[in-house]
């Protein structure tokens, strides 16, 4: 079956070169469009395999675990490789109407097509120093689709993001190498039982942190999240938006398989330091988005806070909070792309992207003041919308636990995200255009009009349905979790069922 | 000897943390470049430094002797090299490419992403 767990990685790549290779010409464009598609099909079938089976492993090369590279999905990595399809098919297409011939002919969609490989690629491995190789890959591509276009804004943006994620990477090297050096085996699954094992919990938990601080970075929690701010509003609009749904959201995966995985001997140290960053960024991250006037650097604050409620979940460790962070994972990714695609729309018909500058989207372009609602009103967490679930159940979960004060940091940030989603619409919707401009969506030529409507539309309408019906999507999260804090499925599917 | 790697080790972490906390790019680069090499030295260690056998199977297919050397962090290290190399390069360019936007390389002073209150 590895087949199934091979073709979501392999098509972005292969799509990338067929970009690379047609790049520049509209077939080159269109290209990443089809593979985009191929990838969203691969994906549906992970997870109806993964929805079938449970966890479905496979060996590369047929080298057994833990001596081989092993490829897993469970319902966590299985969710998580669709909803990067997903995303990555609305930006191919949202792109089409951003990118220019010149960024194209640089290879755009090659750098994009790889950047989701490296992802799903960092969502099915179940070795640890695979893992960072696909961090890597993503990375790499990352960078390139950073600098793309080479304004000044994104070659600052771009030293700052650079520099920050490869003492990261250094980090995690270091880890993983020291790990191997103390139990002798990469294969998370094999990594469990070792780390259990290992006479030196202490040296194990050393271990631990210095990944915890790795992904940390990643994941962009306080205090290391400072090169997110200073480079997410750099970019192409597309970029951003793939690199706000996808990128942190590695970091965030990586967490939690490592830390419900692997590091579970001293939860009492280690998840109480998460539990703290994670209050902490959600604080920080909000009020950094209070500060600020700028529509795409208020959204990537958001993200960071956001990021805070998953770490939450992973923090308080218990089947409902653990849950509640894989919806949250989940839900996010959607509703935070879509923020920033609309955010583009809005830069194209106003100009600008400073909230001060611009303003009468609300009376010109009616249908893009009712889509930026949906995703906002979920980020804040109002009900119905699928935020709103995300939100109860962490809080549940912390009520559960008597913890006040985190039930209370957490539903003081909701608060806060309001302010700042008001903000947002006060200034760049409600209010009139400072200068008396109308920007209306009939502006826009008509191909590019529904290439940037139809994807915002239809994350839109993901965000209603997971609202509207949220026992389906709960009851996979649940499974999820489940496989998270008791992951002997996930073991027996990689190391056979004679080393359970 | 594995405690000799491990000193150098953390003898070229501590000179590539002085030179990253320098606020030039170039310097922490060069920071960064000695930091990849201590921790490639490190995993070396961490895989212990046996003088032995090469790992090979003979012909025979006999099992080698106890002292085979263990090929695993090599492999590992063969890559974090390449990888660090690729990144080092685009690092390196990037450096280049902001030295011909800005015209320094004092990172404090690159404002224009962030630009400061009162500007």
């Amino acid at each position: 079956m590895s087949w199934v767990l091979a073709l979501p990685i392999l098509i972005p790549f292969v799509t990338a070169v067929l970009a690379f290779l047609l790049r520049g010409s509209r077939m080159g464009d269109l290209a990443s469009v089809a593979g985009a598609v191929v990838s969203l099909a691969a994906a549906v079938l992970l997870v109806a395999v993964v929805l079938d089976r449970g966890v479905v492993a496979g060996q590369v090369g047929g080298w057994q675990a833990p001596y081989g590279i092993t490829l897993v999905a469970d319902h966590l990595s299985a969710a998580m490789v669709l909803i990067t399809a997903i995303i990555g098919l609305a930006v191919a297409v949202w792109s089409l109407a951003e990118i220019g011939p010149e960024s194209s002919r640089l290879g755009y969609h090659a750098l994009f097509q790889s950047l989701l490989g490296g992802v799903t690629g960092a969502f099915l491995t179940g070795d640890l120093f695979n893992l960072y190789v696909w961090f890597e890959v993503l990375l790499i591509s990352s960078f390139g689709l950073l600098v793309i276009g080479g304004r000044k804004q994104a070659i600052d943006g771009a030293v700052k993001y650079v520099t920050l994620n490869l003492i990261a990477t250094v980090l995690f090297l270091a880890g993983a190498g020291l790990l191997y050096g103390a139990t002798g085996t990469l294969n998370m699954a094999d990594l469990r039982g070792a780390v259990a094992a290992s006479p030196d919990q202490g040296l194990m938990t050393l271990i631990a942190m210095m990944l915890m601080v790795a992904f940390g970075m990643k994941a962009a929690v306080f205090p290391l999240f400072f090169w997110l701010p200073a480079s997410y509003h750099t970019p192409h609009y597309a970029v951003s938006a793939v690199f706000a749904g996808l990128l942190t959201k590695v970091g965030v995966y990586a967490l939690m398989r490592v830390f419900t995985l692997i590091f579970v001997g001293d939860i009492g140290y280690t998840h109480e330091i998460l539990l703290w960053v994670s209050l902490l960024t959600m604080l920080t991250g909000v009020l950094g988005a209070a500060a600020q006037s700028d529509f795409r650097k208020i959204l990537s604050f958001h993200i960071i806070s956001q990021i805070g409620y998953m770490v939450l979940g992973l923090a308080l460790m218990t089947p409902l909070a653990v849950m509640g962070a894989v919806f949250y994972l989940l839900h996010h990714i959607i509703v935070k792309t879509n923020l920033f695609l609309i955010a583009g729309v809005s830069r194209r018909l106003t100009g600008s992207s400073d909230l001060y500058a611009i303003g009468g989207l609300y009376r010109s372009a009616p249908l893009l003041a009712a889509l930026f609602i949906i995703p906002a009103f979920s980020l804040a967490g109002f009900p119905p919308l699928s935020g709103f679930w995300a939100k109860f159940v962490i809080v549940r979960a912390s009520l559960d636990l008597g913890e006040w004060l985190v039930a209370g940091v957490a539903l003081l940030v909701g608060l806060l995200t309001i302010f700042s989603m008001t903000k947002i619409w006060a200034e760049a919707f409600w209010k009139a255009h400072p200068e008396g401009r109308q920007p209306a969506l009939a502006d826009l030529p008509p191909s590019a009009r529904w290439q940037m409507m139809v994807p915002i539309i239809a994350l839109a309408v993901m965000t209603v349905a997971i609202g509207a019906f949220p026992s389906a999507f709960l009851d996979f999260a649940t499974k999820g979790a489940e496989q998270l804090l008791d992951p002997a499925a996930y073991v027996a599917a990689v190391l056979g069922e004679a080393r359970r | 000897m594995e405690t000799l790697v491990a000193c150098l080790a953390g003898f070229l972490v501590s000179m590539a943390i002085w030179l990253m906390l320098s606020g030039n790019l170039m310097r922490f680069l060069f920071g960064l470049l000695l930091l990849s090499n201590g921790v490639n030295l490190a995993i070396l260690a961490a895989g212990r430094l046996t003088p032995g056998a090469p790992p090979l199977l003979g012909t025979s297919g006999a099992l080698p002797p106890d002292t085979m050397a263990n090929a695993l962090p090599q492999a590992l290290l063969l890559t974090a090299i390449v990888i660090g190399f690729g990144l080092f390069a685009f690092a390196l360019a990037l450096t280049i490419r902001a030295y011909r936007s800005f015209g320094h390389l004092e990172v404090d002073r690159m404002r224009s992403a962030e630009p400061a209150e009162d500007s």
